[in-house]
């Protein structure tokens, strides 16, 4: 007995592994019928949409997509296909093929490492929109069917900024410092243009109120580090900083603000439940809109922009409500009037008569926004009389050091 | 005073080791019965949770695993990696030598293959470099088996704790180089490794990019089953395992089978991370292994350390695992839900053991003693 059913294990092992190796060439036909398919689909009803996720909702960063995934779909009455805890690796390309295999005329990762298994992917099914949010390649892939996202959130952080602003003031008319002393504190994950871009957008909005404000940085080298963060923070609060804001997803920052009783201008959502006494405003990402576009896209034959990147105007940058009980007198008109202006496009955020480099105002400057591993400066992003940030590709690439922001430390 | 017979309470039942063991097949019946109830078990927790129909969430659960062309492979892709790394702890476990360090030791041979593609990937000709990444990851994780077999065979120090913890190590030292290495810089992910240039991947076979490793696997199966049922080596590991002192009797160099079973065994698991990083994801984390090193030693043990049933069990448990995530995402509920559902399946699993094992002997029911 014991040896019949050796063999047979043996023999079953066998006749899968061969088995399976039998049917490999059938792929092609079935992606072509796809294709026609595809084509097909005349209205949003018959889009299928599929999501890939690096955590699952206990993360608040794929909270925010996947809340705007189920969101959008149920305003057009779809039902999303949502795969969640896809770490960034083979498992990616996987998910995403197997997304196609479901029949899914849409796929979309929300995390950065994701970008290269979607472009593989991208490639091997053509009929199939690929679209990513916060990657930096699709405009130097050169392919149809993959498209990155973003969103001018240094349009929001410019609001916030300006909140900030204002509290300085408040603070220094109540006589509890000079205007000499007006300085800010900013907690940063890494020292890379997304953040850099965030914190100067914010010290510009801040300093437009503010004109004597002064800024220093101090970044913990992750994304999500409670401790780090928070120990960042008390840093930033021992060296003077009046009021903080922060680029990093965990609780830290807020919540050492809370304790020091230090005003704080948050990020991803309100903290105001946990930080009553300090929380100003947040500035948030709203996923909605590019969802709700990029199913209408498919749903009518149209090509989705290769790099889609939409602010305040458009609902894709959002201000949560005002903690009225820390923000100064007059912070909504104020950031009203400046989201009215920022909507018309007679005010930009990165106004280069606004900031200096060195001393000395920009005229010109290369970034790097096509991507490579050693950041080579590769376009002209001064044009008009201001920074074009998120113009030549979705994701941010400002990444200049401007005057009155000292950084303390970087992370890479 | 002394107790009569109809004073002792006899207990409602009392479980007794069978000594000569039952037949195969009555072994079987009991390992079905209990997969069976664990079916059973996990329909009315889905029923409870979700209000699903139970035969909708098994047939969600088989699509899930094998409902595609493409499911089906990478099911085979899974199951042999998961194999491939349950092989490689086996030759310990014969020796009761508790390796649980298998995911260190993949970790560090996936290490030591990627660190072969990024800085030699272009210094030298292709068939020299798969020479020397095959000698690196094997040798990696070998050293990284030996070191707890050293401590051991020289100090009798505890393998399952040492093994452990370089684990810890071996994950922080990827962890750095992911760092050190990471693409684009910042990102703290190597990404794909040579992207464009495809250098120190391993050929796929045909369009199928899983085959050679499923292949790989495959052969190795048959090789650790003739080498641990068949060689003067496995004869050897066996004997080091039943007793440490029979083996010094017959003149079995105990200190050796022990050091040179555990570079055996690193040495495989470092044949794992090579696989896994030149063979399928051309990059390496922290996550590379996936868990896989301890999951490994379940299929090790439910299969009795045989080769041949490991085939099966790692089956049953990647099944679960691919089919347990599909129900998750069909019918929109949290990832836990699936590890909920292969855990009372694994408990079922290991339970079945216990049956066969043990037998439970009622009290016989005579009138006097039931009332007491």
């Amino acid at each position: 007995m014991k040896k019949v059913t050796k063999l047979l294990a043996l023999f079953l092992a066998l006749a899968l592994v061969f088995g399976f190796a039998a049917c490999g060439s059938k792929e092609s036909t079935t992606n072509e019928t796809k294709a026609n398919e595809t084509e097909a689909a005349a209205n949003a009803a018959e889009v299928k949409i599929g999501f890939i996720c690096l955590h699952d909702e206990n993360s608040t960063y794929d909270l925010n997509f996947i809340n705007a995934a189920k969101e959008a779909c149920a305003a057009l009455g779809i039902d999303p296909v949502i795969k969640t805890n896809v770490p960034e690796g083979n498992e990616c390309y996987e998910t995403a093929a197997d997304l196609v295999d479901r029949g899914c005329n849409i796929v979309f990762a929300d995390s950065f490492g994701h970008e290269q298994y979607m472009i593989q992917a991208a490639k091997e099914f053509p009929e199939v929109q690929f679209c990513h949010a916060t990657g930096t390649r699709a405009h130097t892939e050169n392919l149809p069917n993959y498209h990155n996202a973003f969103a001018s959130i240094y349009e929001g952080r410019f609001l916030a900024g300006i909140a900030a602003g204002l509290k300085l003031n408040e603070m220094i008319e109540a006589g509890q410092f000079t205007a000499d002393e007006a300085k800010m504190g900013y907690v940063g994950a890494y020292t890379y243009a997304e953040v850099i871009s965030g914190y100067t957008s914010f010290y510009l909005g801040a300093k437009s109120v503010c004109p004597s404000v002064t800024m220093e940085v101090q970044f913990t080298g992750s994304w999500y580090d409670e401790t780090a963060e928070k120990e960042a923070a008390t840093k930033l609060i021992s060296n003077g900083c009046k009021l903080l804001s922060q680029h990093a997803d965990s609780m830290g920052a807020p919540t050492a603000c809370e304790t020091a009783g230090i005003p704080d201008v948050s990020y991803n959502g309100s903290t105001v439940s946990a930080c009553p006494k300090t929380f100003i405003v947040s500035s948030k990402i709203d996923w909605v809109p590019y969802f709700t576009y990029i199913i209408n896209c498919v749903a009518n034959g149209q090509t989705i922009d290769t790099d889609w990147c939409k602010g305040i105007a458009d609902g894709s940058v959002k201000l949560t409500d005002i903690n009225t009980d820390v923000a100064a007198a007059g912070t909504a008109e104020k950031i009203e009037e400046a989201k009215a202006k920022l909507a018309d496009g007679s005010l930009k955020v990165f106004d280069t008569s606004t900031f200096t480099v060195d001393g000395k105002a920009l005229d010109s400057y290369k970034a790097d926004v096509d991507t490579d591993d050693k950041y080579t400066p590769d376009t002209e992003v001064i044009e008009n009389g201001a920074f074009n940030e998120s113009v030549k590709r979705s994701a941010p690439y400002f990444d200049l050091r401007i005057d009155g922001i000292t950084l303390l430390n970087e992370k890479f | 005073m002394a107790k009569t017979e109809k004073q002792k309470q006899e207990p409602l039942f009392h479980i007794v080791k069978r000594i000569i063991g039952i037949p195969t097949w009555q072994a079987w019946l009991i390992r079905i019965a209990s997969v069976a109830a664990a079916l059973l078990v996990c329909a009315v927790v889905t029923v409870m949770l979700t209000g699903e129909n139970p035969l909708n969430v098994y047939k969600t659960m088989i699509e899930g695993a094998i409902g595609t062309e493409r499911r089906i492979w990478n099911l085979m892709q899974n199951v042999a990696m998961l194999l491939c790394v349950s092989l490689a702890v086996t030759p310990a476990f014969r020796m009761r030598f508790w390796n649980i360090g298998a995911e260190g030791q993949v970790l560090i041979g996936g290490l030591a293959t990627a660190s072969c593609m990024i800085l030699l990937g272009n210094r030298l000709p292709t068939p020299l470099l798969f020479v020397v990444m095959f000698a690196a990851s094997l040798i990696a994780g070998a050293v990284w088996g030996l070191i707890p077999a050293f401590f051991k065979a020289q100090w009798n120090t505890n393998e399952t704790l040492f093994t452990l913890m370089m684990n810890y190590i071996a994950i922080q030292i990827v962890s750095y180089f992911s760092y050190i290495w990471s693409n684009p810089k910042g990102s703290g992910a190597i990404g794909v490794i040579n992207l464009n240039t495809q250098v120190g991947w391993l050929p796929t076979i045909g369009s199928q990019k899983y085959l050679l490793n499923i292949l790989v696997v495959a052969a190795l199966t048959v090789f650790m089953f003739i080498y641990l049922r068949f060689s003067k080596h496995g004869y050897e590991i066996a004997v080091v395992g039943e007793s440490e002192n029979t083996a010094r009797y017959i003149g079995i160099n105990v200190r050796r089978v022990i050091i040179r079973t555990m570079l055996f065994s690193g040495a495989l698991c470092g044949l794992a991370g090579l696989l896994l990083v030149s063979g399928t994801d051309h990059t390496i984390s922290r996550a590379t292994a996936g868990g896989r090193g301890f999951t490994a030693i379940m299929v090790s043990w439910l299969a009795k350390f045989n080769p041949l049933y490991m085939i099966l069990t790692s089956f049953i448990l990647v099944f679960l695992q691919k089919g347990a995530s599909e129900i998750s995402t069909q019918f929109g509920l949290n990832d836990a839900f699936s590890e909920i559902i292969t855990g009372i399946i694994i408990f079922f699993i290991i339970g079945s053991e216990f049956f066969i094992n043990y037998s439970i002997r009622f009290r016989e029911s005579k009138k006097g003693v039931q009332a007491k």
